[in-house]
Parts: structure tokens; sequence; C-alpha cells
């Protein structure tokens, strides 16, 4: 699906001199001329900075610089991310017009490490949505299938690396926005452990369980750009104060020896040609030396739950912000409540409002014990749930999500049934412990399947050994 | 309540009614930048100017807590006696326009500081419930209608204050007249000028002041539905609204009419107070913590080493003063509030008598604190020696301090010297009083018989006639001796 040279072999080539970044960049827009009308992965493409910063990076390698180690990649960023002077969405009417006086701190350190930024891609608004047809732009469409979704609400950059419209991409993940449309759009995608990417500049969601993390067409690519982005960030104070891991050299360490467990709670109510997928992903790790076994995390299926108290509450915080005072969408009138209510009800979607409302309520006075108290006690009982099967387990296997892409339409009608789309990805954010989406095979209709590998707090690079075995084993 | 909070209520005695204050202060702490932001902490810069993207509250920036602010609310709370506790930073929801994020930063069940007392110059006490940490709100200019937003034809704000570091004081409805309402405020701002916390500027708005206040009949023990009134700029706003207000509450309740717990504003020009938000119209502002910031958890070294780098505060300096100048009344305290107490100190360790000192301090310093703060304190002390010890009269102290203040030191002996203030030795001492007595032989009798009255006539005489060099109290002692002689 992606014709384009791996981001690992761009950076090679072009720190050697082999390969331009602006050629690299043109092969981009060229793949972004030819189908994004049909894909629409993008709110905002960046076509003359990408060349006018590609022709940078072949100037300073010309004078014998480095220009880091993601020279001359075309990355696509997530229309949540922050971008000094270019419009920055969420994909809502509420923001548009607005744009952002001050880069993400990953944006900073892409660029900053010679990446080339090449679009904003489409999201579910406010990320908020399992398959980017929330995005106030229109919905984004599966490259692989253009009758089906790319999954959400990271759909846009999602598709964007799937159509070799991006060599990478970064999305933000909540409760398992990364890792669903990876595993939908056949592509890599990695939620890192809370605290390990820093979040400033990425326009929060549901804070205590927002991640950034990388798109890529393939694991070692995905390790590359953890590399640049993680690590300590003094804006962030959630932000983890050790450097980011080295993970390339994990990543043919092989899995002998390892302990790899199935979660069973989350192999329920899955697709059996899914499920298919995940076992023989367990057979081929089993294969390759793991000791493979069937794990629990009896508290697992109440993450759901609890996740759709804890999100839409902080998101009730969060996007209280956007009330047309001072940047963003304003509709009069005749006071300032007015202002605010008209505004408010004419710049953002229905799912946003849904959740606004779901959160204002389980905050209210009265219910905060009920329901915000309760779905944090929940939320500690997953944490030692994981912590039990962690001592038995070096990493957990399961699948991405329920089903292979889906249909337009086919969920929009019922929030609960698309709700479950991110069931088996939420207890990850739940718990702050890192998981990726690996592509592995495809299910009956021919759509890509992806496995997750969840590992516990800090254990990225076990888990991008386990990747990479999946990747080299796929079939 | 503490058994001495109702001292210094006697102009409040007379009504039917006790008043019943708790008052919250809100301060805004002197740091080098703001709560949350590297901006600077300044006051007066153009509206907006002093800004960034996190005390804009702008999408995707995020907070961080400044150490210094934390530090000066550790030391806030330790001057007020309270315990330094792991905290919490909570979101208080609410829409307003000077508050970029519609929600404000503070700090709810999990305050930095919890239970303590301030001490006030009349030994009472006021119960502290707790001190936290908050970010300040911008400033909002509503243009046109009555000054309320929703009359506004259109509002203006300035951002620069978003952000500054604030500390909520909080007391328990300890206070019981305006007058120690006020007194509490002064009290309370000394320490945190002391603490070098703020630079308690009511004025510019450092200090400001909300006071919730019920009334109740006196004796009793319930505590009636109160009120919250905001804008009180000034002691003197905080003094008149009060008693306006519990006035006003005692009106409706002997009128029948029961009191709605509301927040009111008052007007200054107006004198009055006027209804706000009512209770039915609160806010739920829907508190929950803070998932961008991590608690704070001060160790114990870092509380202790605040604990130990408080300066001395006016309540000890006001003890240590009442027992090197016992009968020096209210001066005493004045001499505290205007930082004259070190220079009186340093005089009594000389062997200068701590009543005169503190004296001199309050009546002959006060009014020239800036040159009193540059006295050199051992001329001071010297001086006060001197008079102590009758080399020269209180007069000629007072003229002797004086030179020194406006020179700014001196040796206050060569000063008396210069201007011939030797007060006279005791052999032409005894010669004056022997020739008045003499020249005066009738009044001398109605001395001898005990006539008080008469005491000053003989000193005043004297005096006269040393032209002011004598010591008056030496003349009394003389006089006496020589009545006993006389007998």
């Amino acid at each position: 699906m992606n014709p384009a040279p791996t981001a690992t072999q761009i950076v090679a080539d072009v720190r050697r001199g082999a390969r331009s970044a602006r050629q690299s960049v043109e092969e981009c827009l060229d793949a972004i001329t030819a189908r994004e009308s049909d894909v629409h992965a993008f709110n905002h493409v960046l076509a003359d900075e990408a060349r006018a910063a590609a022709d940078a990076i072949d100037h300073r390698v010309a004078l014998g610089e480095d220009p880091g180690p993601l020279a001359g990649v075309p990355i696509a960023l997530k229309d949540n991310l922050c971008t000094r002077g270019v419009p920055t969405t969420c994909s809502s009417r509420i923001l548009e017009g607005w744009r952002p006086p001050y880069d993400a701190t990953v944006v900073q350190r892409v660029v900053a490490a010679g990446g080339i930024v090449i679009g904003k891609t489409n999201l579910d608004e406010f990320a908020m949505g399992s398959s980017t047809e929330n995005s106030a732009f229109g919905p984004t469409r599966n490259p692989h299938d253009l009758t089906r979704v790319p999954g959400g609400s990271s759909g846009g950059s999602a598709a964007a690396v799937a159509a070799g419209f991006a060599s990478l991409a970064l999305g933000s993940d909540t409760g398992g926005s990364i890792r669903q449309p990876a595993a939908l759009c056949g592509v890599v995608g990695v939620k890192p452990t809370y605290g390990a990417v820093s979040r400033y500049g990425l326009i929060a969601f549901a804070s205590s369980l927002d991640q950034i993390g990388p798109f890529a067409a393939t694991v070692s690519d995905a390790a590359l750009l953890m590399e640049v982005i993680g690590g300590h960030d003094p804006a962030d104070s959630t932000s983890i104060a050790s450097p980011a891991p080295q993970l390339s050299a994990h990543l043919t360490r092989g899995v002998d020896g390892l302990r790899v467990g199935v979660v069973q709670e989350l192999l329920n109510g899955i697709d059996p040609d899914v499920a298919a997928r995940v076992n023989q992903a367990a057979d081929a790790l089993s294969a390759a030396g793991a000791k493979v076994d069937e794990a629990s995390v009896p508290a697992a299926v109440y993450g759901l739950s609890a996740y759709y108290l804890i999100a839409p509450a902080e998101a009730s915080s969060n996007l209280a912000r956007y009330d047309g005072v001072r940047y963003g969408l304003r509709v009069p009138g005749k006071d300032i409540t007015a202002m605010y209510s008209a505004t408010r009800a004419a710049g953002f979607g229905p799912e946003v409002k849904r959740r606004i409302m779901l959160g204002t309520y389980a905050l209210s006075a009265g219910y905060y014990d009920a329901y915000y108290g309760q779905a944090q006690r929940v939320r500690t009982l997953i944490i030692r749930d994981f912590d039990a099967a962690y001592e038995r387990f070096d990493v957990l296997l399961s699948p991405t999500a329920p089903t292979t892409a889906f249909a337009f339409g086919a969920k929009t009608e019922n929030p609960l049934a698309m709700y479950l789309s991110d069931v088996c990805t939420i207890p990850s954010n739940l718990a702050g412990h890192p998981a990726m989406s690996v592509p592995f095979g495809a299910g009956d209709d021919g759509l890509p399947v992806g496995v997750q590998v969840m590992a516990p707090a800090l254990g990225e690079p076990v888990m991008f050994r386990v990747a990479a075995a999946l990747e080299g084993a796929r079939p | 309540m503490t058994d001495t909070a109702a001292a210094g209520t006697e102009a409040a005695a007379e009504t039917p009614y006790e008043t019943v204050i708790g008052l919250e202060v809100h301060c805004e702490l002197r740091t080098r930048t703001k709560l949350f932001c590297s901006c600077r902490n300044v006051f007066g810069e153009l509206p907006t100017t002093n800004t960034c993207p996190v005390c804009l509250g702008l999408p995707g920036s995020l907070p961080v807590l400044n150490r210094q602010a934390v530090e000066l609310a550790m030391r806030i709370g330790t001057a007020l006696q309270c315990t330094v506790e792991p905290s919490v930073f909570h979101r208080k929801n609410y829409f307003y326009p000077d508050m970029p994020k519609d929600y404000q930063i503070s700090q709810y069940d999990q305050p930095i500081n919890v239970d303590g007392w301030l001490e006030l110059a009349d030994a009472s006490r006021v119960g502290i419930e707790r001190a936290h940490m908050e970010e300040d709100t911008g400033k909002t200019r509503h243009m046109g209608g009555g000054g309320r937003i929703h009359e506004a034809e259109y509002s203006l704000v300035d951002y620069n204050r978003a952000g500054v570091p604030l500390v909520e004081i909080v007391s328990r409805p300890d206070i019981r007249s305006a007058e120690q309402a006020r007194a509490y405020v002064s009290e309370l701002r000394s320490i945190l000028v002391a603490t070098g916390a703020s630079d308690g500027k009511m004025e510019e708005g450092s200090l400001r002041v909300d006071a919730n206040v019920s009334v109740r009949p006196r004796g009793s023990t319930e505590l009636g539905t109160r009120c919250e009134i905001k804008n009180l700029n000034s002691l003197r706003s905080l003094g008149r609204a009060i008693e306006y207000e519990a006035a006003r509450q005692w009106e409706l309740l002997q009128a029948g009419q029961a009191i709605v717990q509301e927040t009111r504003h008052w007007n200054e020009a107006e004198g009055r107070t006027i209804s706000g938000r009512s209770k039915e119209e609160a806010y739920d502002y829907r508190y929950f913590p803070e998932p961008d910031l991590v608690p704070v958890a001060p160790d114990e070294a870092w509380v202790q080493a605040v604990r130990q780098a408080i300066p001395t505060l006016p309540a000890e300096r006001r003890h240590r003063l009442a027992e090197v100048a016992a009968g020096a009344g209210d001066a005493a305290a004045t001499v505290v509030e205007l930082d004259l107490d070190t220079l009186v100190l340093a005089a009594v360790a000389a062997g200068a008598d701590g009543r005169l000192a503190v004296m001199r301090a309050a009546n002959e310093l006060a009014g020239n604190l800036e040159e009193a703060h540059r006295l050199d304190p051992d001329a001071f002390a010297k001086l006060m020696l001197m008079e102590g010890q009758g080399q020269v009269t209180a007069t000629q102290s007072k003229q002797v301090l004086a030179e020194l203040l406006a020179g700014g030191g001196g040796d206050p002996e060569a000063i008396a010297k210069a201007r011939g203030f030797e007060a006279l030795g005791a052999d032409a001492l005894a010669g004056v009083v022997d020739e008045v007595i003499a020249g005066n032989p009738a009044e001398w009798e109605r001395f001898k018989a005990g006539d008080p009255k008469i005491s000053g006539f003989f000193v005043g005489l004297v005096m006269k006639a040393s032209k002011g060099q004598a010591n008056g109290t030496e003349v009394r002692e003389l006089l006496q001796q020589r009545a006993a002689s006389d007998g």
C-alpha cells in the first residue's frame, strides 16, 4: 500500500547525500495530488512550506552538516497539535481561523531533528470518535477501501501514512485514537507510556489520558520517531523526568524467553477473523521462542464505562475555553451568556456536545462521587489487575479493535456501538501504560487487522521487541 | 471562637446584636514570575502585553508550578501557625471572560496550609481555617451601563493579571466587630510584608478582602445566615461595609424577615451593599483534581527551612517589647508597627530604660520614619541612657534626638554639649531648689501639708530658673527630701 521508502531509509540516504529531502517531499506531494481528493486525510497541506524546508535540509547536507535523525522525512501532524502560524482546527468549526502563536514540543523536536511537516491531518472533532466521521470538515476515507472508515480519531494521520502521503505521522491517543486507526489502516501506531512524550501544544481532550504517539509503515520507523519526540519536557508537569529510551537497538533482539500473555477478557465480543489473527500472532511469537499463555485482566471489562466518565469529565473542563471571547468562532448574542451559548451551539458538533454534557453531569455537585469518583476507583483496579498480570508476563497481547474497518454510517446512529470500537485500547490509557498496534494479516474482508502489544509503564523497549518480531512473522 | 476573640468590641457593645465576621483575604504573592508560566509578575503594564500561551489559556498550553510561589505560600502558612500539608490543585469551573480557560486552577479539599491562628495587637486571636494557592484572573472593565457585565455595552479585559499567584487566607468566623476586622487585616498585612510574601498594597489590589457577615442576638451561640461582601478595596471600606451590612441584617430580622444567603457588592459612593448572586443562583464549580499538575508534596527539609527563615513576627515582637517596657501600653504596638522595635531593644540592651525608649520612639521618631530607620542605634541608645541618668532633661533629649535624625547620627553627648544642654550638677540644682523654696514660703507650707496640686508649681519654677536644664524627676525627689528634713 505504501510504495514510498521507509523513513529509516530516507534518513540514511539523505544523510549520505544519496537522496534529496526535496525528492521525498515531492514524492509525497505527488501521492497527495493523486489520491487526496478521494482520501481526504488532510485539513491543510503545507506544500510550499514543506518544499522550502526540504531545500533548507538539502542545503545543510551540501554544507556537510547533519540535519538530524529525521533528516528529510515528510511527517503529517494531527490537526490538534499546535503549529506556529499554521491553522490548527481540531476539525472543529469553533477553532476556524485560529493560528497558534507557538509550536507544540513534539513539533519543535521533529523539526529540530530534520523532519519536514507536510500537513495537518483530519480527525474526529477534538479527537472524540473512532471513525473520523465526526470531523466538521468531512470524513477521511480508508485508503484500503474508500467505502470504509479509517478509524479514529487520528484517522487522517493513519490514512496519510497508509496512502504514502507522508512517511511518518503523529497522532494522539486518549482511548485508542492512534492504535485503532493504525489497525484499520494497516500501519504501526504507538501509544507511549503516559508522560513519556510531552503534551505541551497538544490541544487537550482528556488530560489524564492523552498521549501523543507515532504512526509509521514499519516498527523501526515508529521507534525512530519515538526516540525524537520522547524525553523530558519541563513545559509539561506530567512529563517523566528521564530522556527518551533508545528503542532501535531492541528491535533485533528477538523474543526468545519473553513471557507473552493473551488477555482473555479482550477476546470477548471480537470478530472471529480478528481473534484468529491474534491467536496466530501468539503462535508466531511462541514459534520464535516466547512463552505464551492465557492472561487475565478482570477489571479491563469495566474500562469502557470508567473511560466514558473520566474522559468526558475532563473534556467538559478542557473545552470550556472555546467561548467566543478571545479567538475562534464568535456568534453574537444580546449579552455575554447568550453569546457563549450561541457560539458553542454553532461551533461544536453533536458528539462533542454529547460528551460535554456527559462530563458536566458526572462532575456535578452530588454526583461527583458516584460517577467521577467511582470511575477513578475503577481505574485503580485496572492498574492493580495489570500489575498482577505483569508479574507473570513481560507483555500482553490482544486485538487492537474488535473489527476491521467498517462502512461509513455503520455506527453513527448508535454512539455506544461506536464507543465499543475502543474496548481493547482503553484499558492501557486508564493505566497509563504503553501499547501499540502492529499490522498482522487481514480479516475475511481482506482489510487489515492490527494486533495490540501492551507493556507495563516505561516498557517501550520490550514492547517494540515483540512488535518487531510480529512484523517479521506477519502472514 | 477563642476566648479573647471578642476583645476590642466596645464600639459594638451598644448594639443589641452581635456581628459575626469571617474574612477571606486574597494576597498576590511577590514572586518574580507568574504561578504557572514564566511571564513576569509585575503591576501596571499596558493591557495584555505581559502574557503568553499559558496565562492566556491558549489551546494546548500547560501549567508548570512556580516553586517560589509554593515557598511564599508556605511562609504565609507558617507565619499564621498553620500546618503545611501535601496539597493538590483542583479546577474550579465557571464561565467568565476574565478567566482565559473558563476554569481557575485553585486548591480545594487539600490546601497547602490548614488550621492556624493570627494574634492581633490587642492579644485577641482569630482562627485561620486555611491558606491555599490559586491563580488570579484578568481584569474586566464593563463599559456603559451600570458597570456590571449584563448591563454593559461592551467589556474590556486585561489579561496581565491572569496567572498571578495568589494565596487566599480564610479566617474562621471569630471576628466580632468592624474594628476587629480592620485590625485583623492590618495585622495580616504586616505579616505578609514581614515574610516577604506580599507588598501589601491594597490600592494596587495586592490585598483583596471579602467579608462574610452575619448577625445574632447578643448571647446567642448560633450562627446566623451570612452574606458575602465583595469589592472591599480599603480598610475604610471594610469597616463601613461591615457596619452597614450588620445593621441591614438586624433591621431585616427585627422586621421579621429572613436573611437571604447571597453575595453582595459594596458600593463605596452610596455607602451600602447591593445584592448580587443568591445561593440558588450560585455556580456549581464542578471541582476536580487538575490533571495537568502533579500533587505538591514539600519534603520535611523544605518545610523546616521555610520555618527557620521566617522573621520574628509582630505578635512576638510586641511580646518582647512588653517584657522590657512594662506599662508602655499602645506605644509598644505602635513601635512594632513602625518597625522601630529593633532600635528600642538595642537601647535597652545598652542599659537604657525600656519604657522611656518606647515613648521616645513612638512619639518622637514616628513623624520622621524614613530618618528614624536610618538612625544610628548606638546614638539613640546613648541618648536614652543620658536622659535616663538625668544628664539631659526630657525637653533637651527631644531636641538632641531631632538633631540626630536630621543629621542621620552623631554623638548625642557632643550635640548636648554644643547646645549647652548639660544638666545642672547636683549642687547647682540643690541651690536653685532652695532659692525657689525660700521665695515662696506660703506655697511651701501647702507643699509640706501634702497638697498634690502645688508640686507642679515648684517643679515649674525650678525648670524656669534653670532654663530647662533640670531633670523633673530629680527636682521632685529634692523637694520631697527638703520637705522631710524641714518637717
